[in-house]
């Protein structure tokens, strides 16, 4: 049973049809084949119409879509031999991030990535994808592993945001994340991360600090997310819906246009027609594809001079003024 | 990341916390106690009942921890655009201007080379007041250019925080701060130049999740609040009672996330201790 949402409803009804149409044409062999090339022609067209449409709030909605492809679904279809390595060595194993190595064709490389469930057990098992601070320490541990030991390292984001936990305050979260973001930038290889999902906040930000920093065409990526936005800036007591978050989804300029716009991601790898979920191969092609031609390009690439352009193009983020004058 | 509700982060008023009626008497912000106002100030805004260490502003810092006349200040025309052309309650671009008039800075952080008891060093203050101290592209563009002073001139980098996170009206160009003034940390550290935060009253979000908590030597002030989510945040998530002490500096002490907690009075003392030694003996041959 696929799950639609609401924006997705003429496309659930006009599948229907054409399901329908298509069992009864199997049934008798009349004539209905142009009907269901016709119709299935309009399906075509409305989902490009439709997805070309999305408001930053429905993005937002697809990016958190319960069917959309999380990091082991990619790491499934791009890798084969993946061998997922656990624990922080200090506390414990945190399964909201997937931390291991596989072979993309023939390049041994090291993935990354938050790690949502599907189905009630599994999203409790993976803490709805939120790290605590072990993930982050697992996932450095074998970054820097695969550091010693020259593989290029791909991360995938998709996290509402780190944890907010006593434990988490505990152990650290803070320092976890802030330790990541400072040491991944020294890390002498190749890294690719690839926002898939929903990019929520620090908690997403401690796996982005990369040469390539891109996103999926539907995913988002943002300081907080829309809801967490609202409820502090707008709500003044009042009961919040969804049209409040609609416009901080808006305001706040989170999808991958927004990013490519301000020149904070290097690119948006083109997500199937409908989205992620309705060809999770296809997505996971395209997405090979981009991490097999960058490997390419940054493995050529002196180590200190890779580092020092990753290191410039974080310096280079942010929008400010200088001079006696008023704000610009 | 920005955990704090709307009248912590976009207050630059310091009486939310410790209201100060006008007159001779203060009140204690956190065990409500009414405190005689000159001897709350003779003791350095520190509360004589519960030891809590009120907010207090850039120049008052500046004057606790540096050698009187010492401090020069860089980069100080660095102010906020607005990239994101956001209108929250009023329009970001006033917010900047009204708290540029009313906490009298250009922005949230404010840093320059000073002298700590005759030691150089470069030396980074957050005010509160200003915007709850969040981090945007200013502030961190001035924290980046504070570390690559303390470089060029081979100082130790000093920072004291206060903040409640990232700055949302900034959007995801707040939120790229934290990698950006981590990553000058982290050169900063490889020369290897001292590097020491003090985290005072409070520190949350995207500023404890990046240069707050990498100091090589971590000191907070008594009392203060400090984490990454806000303890409204946790409560709702978790729907469990919170310790008592929970995210206080003492806490964090007890669990091994800070060096030190030393007092207001102290600090000076303290740090330009810690700056003397780690400067080191020379080499063996
Ligand atoms: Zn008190």
């Amino acid at each position: 049973m696929k799950i639609y949402l609401d924006f997705e409803r003429p496309i659930e009804e006009l599948e229907l049809k054409i399901e329908e149409l298509t069992q009864l044409s199997g049934t008798n062999g009349t004539g209905l084949e142009s009907e269901i090339t016709a119709l299935r022609q309009r399906l075509q067209e409305l989902r490009k119409e439709i997805f070309l449409g999305l408001s930053p709030w429905q993005k937002c909605q697809l990016a958190r879509h319960p069917e959309r492809p999380y990091t082991l679904d990619y790491i499934e279809r791009i890798t084969t031999e993946f061998t997922e390595l656990h624990g922080d060595r200090r506390f414990a194993d945190d399964p909201a991030i997937i931390a291991g190595f596989g072979m993309i064709d023939t390049i041994p490389v090291m993935i990354a990535g938050h790690q949502k469930g599907r189905g009630t057990k599994n999203r409790i098992i993976r803490n709805f994808g939120q790290p605590h601070p072990e993930g982050y320490r697992k996932a450095l541990r074998i970054m820097k592993l695969a550091e010693r030991f020259n593989l290029p390292i791909v991360t995938f984001v998709d996290t509402p945001g780190a944890f907010p936990g006593i434990g988490a305050e505990e152990r650290g979260q803070s320092e976890a994340i802030a330790t990541n973001l400072m040491e991944i930038f020294s890390i002498g290889v190749p890294i690719i991360s690839i926002v898939i999902g929903e990019g929520g906040s620090g908690g997403a930000l401690a796996l982005s600090v990369a040469d390539r920093l891109v996103m999926l065409e539907h995913s988002v990526y943002s300081v907080i997310s829309p809801e967490g936005c609202t409820a502090i800036l707008w709500s003044s007591g009042k009961v919040l819906n969804q049209d409040d978050y609609a416009r901080a989804a808006s305001a706040l300029k989170m999808t991958a246009a927004d990013l490519m716009a301000f020149n904070i991601i290097d690119a948006v790898i083109e997500e199937p027609q409908g989205g992620a979920h309705r060809d999770p191969a296809e997505s996971a092609a395209n997405v090979k594809r981009y991490i097999l031609r960058e490997i390419e390009k940054l493995r050529g690439i002196p180590v200190e001079q890779l580092i020092e352009t990753r290191h410039q193009k974080f310096r280079n983020i942010g929008v400010y003024a200088e001079n006696a004058g008023q704000v610009s | 990341m920005a955990w704090f509700k709307k009248t912590a982060v976009t207050s630059s008023d310091p009486s939310k916390k410790v209201k100060i009626p006008e007159g001779l008497w203060v009140k204690c912000a956190d065990c409500k106690e009414i405190v005689y106002r000159k001897e709350f100030e003779k003791n350095l805004k520190v509360c004589p009942k519960c030891n809590y260490h009120s907010r207090i502003g850039v120049k008052e810092r500046i004057a606790l921890t540096t050698d009187a006349g010492s401090f020069v200040e860089i980069a100080v025309e660095l102010q906020s655009c607005d990239p994101l052309d956001f209108t929250d309650t009023i329009a970001y671009k006033e917010r900047i201007l009204s708290n540029q008039s009313k906490a009298g800075l250009k922005d949230a952080v404010t840093a320059g080379t000073a002298a700590i008891n005759k030691n150089p060093a470069v030396v980074a203050v957050m005010d509160f007041s200003f915007m709850g101290g969040s981090m945007g592209s200013a502030v961190g563009e001035k924290m980046v250019r504070a570390a690559e002073a303390a470089i060029e001139h081979r100082l130790p980098l000093i920072v004291f925080t206060s903040s409640g996170g990232a700055r949302m009206q900034e959007g995801i160009f707040s939120l790229m701060q934290m990698a950006k003034v981590s990553a000058a940390v982290g050169r900063l550290k490889k020369y290897p130049l001292p590097y020491i935060t003090v985290l005072t009253d409070p520190t949350f979000g995207g500023v404890s999740a990046s240069f707050a908590m990498l100091g090589d030597i971590i000191i907070a002030e008594p009392k203060s609040l400090i984490g990454f989510a806000g303890a409204r945040v946790i409560q709702q998530t978790i729907n469990q009672q919170l310790p008592d002490d929970f995210q206080q500096a003492e806490f964090l002490l007890k669990k091994g996330l800070i060096d030190k907690v030393v007092h207001r009075k102290d600090l000076k003392t303290s740090i330009a201790r810690l700056i003397r030694m780690l400067r080191g003996a020379p080499k063996n041959a």
